[in-house]
């Protein structure tokens, strides 16, 4: 990667720049630095912290939605035997999702980069667009779209298309929908990523006699890397702990994790401590996941 | 629930608030991050001072109000409630009516934390069923209601109403509506009468049936149908047994959702032609829809009668206002208008005889002024009382193999 950063001339890795004034400079970037700490130290670390002490607590015996302090792991117990398959759930729908997203962002992102011309502007509004409307109700939009009686269903019964005689409340839906909401945060990087990369590269891919498959498989691609990377972990991640879609799309049978969570805040009187647990289980899980991913995949920009 | 612990839970209340050792846990963990420790002593003692916040309804003439889908009258094309305006123009009271509510459960885990804070949950009217209510009042969560200034509730509140276990004398909290759970479905589509709870489960059903997620309709209905008495002498293996029976019907794709309020939706939207259902949304949405053909009934083994009650949270500061709210909804001429959109059972006294004036013929419908016999002969009864032990057990059963799997 890096010396194709040399190539395009990449002014962050030019070695003609001058060394930093080290002294006075870290001063300013740690001022710098303080209110982003203070963020996370106030609205992440506390709330951490916080949560890892409700996952240890117990119910109080007797008065139901009453905690007290404890060292009780039964809960993480709990987390892990009881919602395994929960976890599984979330992690493959995800998964699929971010799959799905990829294979839908790239082509899109590579069209807006090289070839859409005077219409990239519209397309990049149009990923955004989305945006400006809540997500609950574009959700909400498409439990109305592919309802039973509605005319996607309609048309593919017609079609002979839809053996089971519904979309909504499937897990096809969840993963469908997990893809569309998600879609904008990887088509964004990945198009980040290409329209950054210098034509020429790709040019002297075809002057080196390599044909047009080989040229994106070893130039193209590769400089999009961060961009594909930093995608898939934007999709991922939420997507995994995303209950919503499952919520209003997806069956009775066979929720993700968040619903759990979800679940045991809001409808078992006592059920924080568990649903803390499954919370800091899921956030240790995917950190693993995104941990190990990254050291295969990951490009030194990125990381 | 023996007196006993009664005293007990309404001890401890302020004291020992979820929030209060929540807030303690931060520093707990690092203290106890060496030594497990066994349960504390729970706290006992008399009761203790309620502390009421001030009432500026003298000065605030606002009112907000949490309620449920479909539970007031509504002028569809303005989008404004009729009896609501009414009251409005005749106090000066500014009302904000929003349909917060989607089950007891979720409510409550949202606005109960606050409330044990003192905080304030921007609410001056919450209306929560009986079995909730009495948690609630349990936790002085509630303010306590001046009966004197509230003449309408007194003398109209319906004898059976007056002296309900969980709040006798009615110091807390204020019938809205009763109701029943039943089957509820579309009889043009289902193509036949639906009369027992079995006949939900039909092959030409599969997959378009919804039930509620509250587990003291559901569970209580099932277990009806399956020959027990829900009002008394029945334990945890008649509710598993119940539990069963529904997890087998998801599992084998009979039941599509279990929902709250919003189960209105996918009947609205064909996904789903039947239900264990509450009986006024089931009028209601025959006529939002306009199709006569949704059917209202209780299944042959029985069907179950509940309230839901108004109450004021311990932290509003519109005590006042609410209360004049309430005694608005006792002047039966206002009850029969409302009664008459929602179709719910009215909870008011001499609204029967002003239902005539509005459409005699609903003043002769047993779902909304139902007599003893009608009660007996349908086998309509009420979820027995659970201990909270049991409200924790059971409630935890319900979410971990019926709600979330």
């Amino acid at each position: 990667m890096s010396a194709l950063a040399h190539v395009a001339g990449d002014p962050a890795v030019d070695p003609a720049a001058p060394a930093p004034e080290t002294r006075k400079r870290s001063w300013t970037a740690y001022l710098l630095l303080l209110p982003g700490v203070l963020w996370l130290g106030v609205f992440f670390l506390l709330p951490l912290v916080q949560l890892a002490a409700v996952s240890l607590q117990s119910r109080y015996p007797g008065f139901p939605g009453y905690y007290y302090s404890d060292v009780n792991f039964s809960n993480y117990a709990a987390a892990l035997t009881d919602y395994a398959p929960h976890f599984a759930r979330s992690f493959v729908y995800a998964g699929l999702a971010t799959l799905f997203a990829f294979l839908i962002s790239y082509p899109l992102a590579y069209a807006m980069a090289f070839k859409a011309g005077r219409w990239r502007n519209l397309m990049l509004i149009c990923v955004i667009a989305p945006f400006f409307t809540s997500f609950i109700l574009r959700t909400f939009a498409w439990s109305q779209i592919l309802a039973d009686e509605g005319w996607v269903v309609g048309v593919l019964s017609f079609l002979h298309l839809l053996p089971g005689g519904s979309i909504i409340n499937t897990p096809v839906a969840v993963v469908a929908g997990l893809t569309y909401n998600f879609l904008p945060f990887m088509v964004l990087p990945i198009y980040a990523s290409l329209e950054r990369a210098d034509p020429r590269v790709i040019e002297a891919g075809g002057d080196l006699y390599a044909n047009g498959i080989t040229t994106f498989r070893t130039v193209t691609l590769p400089m999009s890397m961060p961009g594909v990377l930093a995608g898939t972990l934007l999709t991922f991640i939420p997507a995994a702990g995303d209950f919503v879609n499952m919520e209003l799309l997806g069956p009775q049978r066979g929720k993700m994790v968040g619903n759990v969570i979800n679940d045991q805040f809001l409808a078992v009187p006592g059920g924080y401590p568990v649903a803390a647990a499954l919370s800091f289980t899921l956030m240790t899980a995917i950190l693993v996941m995104v941990f190990l991913y990254v050291r295969r995949f990951g490009t030194e920009e990125l990381v | 629930m023996s007196p006993g612990a009664a005293a007990v839970l309404a001890g401890m209340g302020p004291r020992l608030s979820r929030r209060a050792l929540l807030g303690t846990g931060a520093a707990a963990a690092t203290t106890l991050a060496l030594a497990g420790c066994a349960p504390p002593e729970p706290p006992t003692g008399g009761a203790p001072e309620l502390k009421l916040p001030e009432d500026l309804s003298d000065s605030e003439k606002v009112l907000k109000w949490a309620n449920w889908t479909a539970y007031l009258d509504v002028n569809e094309k303005s989008g404004k409630y009729p009896t609501l305006e009414g009251f409005m123009k005749q106090t000066g009271i500014e009302v904000t009516y929003s349909e917060d509510i989607e089950d007891n459960d979720s409510y409550f885990a949202k606005v109960g934390p606050q409330l044990r804070a003192g905080q304030s949950i921007d609410r001056d009217i919450i209306t929560m069923t009986d079995w909730m209510s009495a948690r609630i009042i349990r936790e002085q969560l509630c303010q306590p209601l001046e009966l004197a200034q509230m003449p309408n509730v007194v003398s109209n509140l319906l004898q059976p109403l007056k002296d309900v276990p969980f709040d006798p004398g009615r110091n807390y909290s204020v019938t809205w509506q009763s109701g029943f759970a039943g089957i509820g479905y579309n009889k043009d589509k289902v193509g036949r009468e639906l009369k027992t709870l079995d006949d939900l489960w039909a092959e030409d059903l599969k997959g378009r049936v919804v039930v509620l997620s509250e587990y003291r309709d559901t569970a209580a209905l099932v277990m009806q149908s399956q020959g027990v008495d829900i009002t008394s002498g029945w334990g945890k293996a008649e509710f598993e047994n119940a539990i069963e029976l529904i997890e087998q019907k998801i599992e084998d794709g009979y039941i599509r959702k279990v929902k709250g309020n919003s189960y209105l939706e996918d009947l609205t939207s064909g996904n789903a032609l039947a239900g264990i259902t509450w009986s006024g949304d089931i009028f209601i949405l025959a006529y939002d829809t306009g199709d006569p053909s949704w059917t209202f009934a209780i299944p042959e083994s029985g069907g179950t009668l509940w309230s839901d009650n108004m109450m004021v949270p311990i932290t509003s500061t519109h005590r006042s206002n609410a209360q004049q709210l309430m005694d608005y909804y006792y002047d039966p001429a206002v009850a029969a208008e409302v009664a008459a959109y929602v179709n719910y059972v009215c909870p008011v006294e001499g609204a029967q005889a002003e239902m005539e004036k509005i459409d005699p013929e609903l003043a002769k419908s047993p779902w909304i002024f139902p007599t003893a016999e009608f009660i007996a002969d349908k086998n309509i009864q009420s979820f027995r009382a659970l201990e909270p032990d049991e409200d924790i057990e059971y409630a935890d059963l319900w979410s971990s193999r019926v709600m979330g799997n």
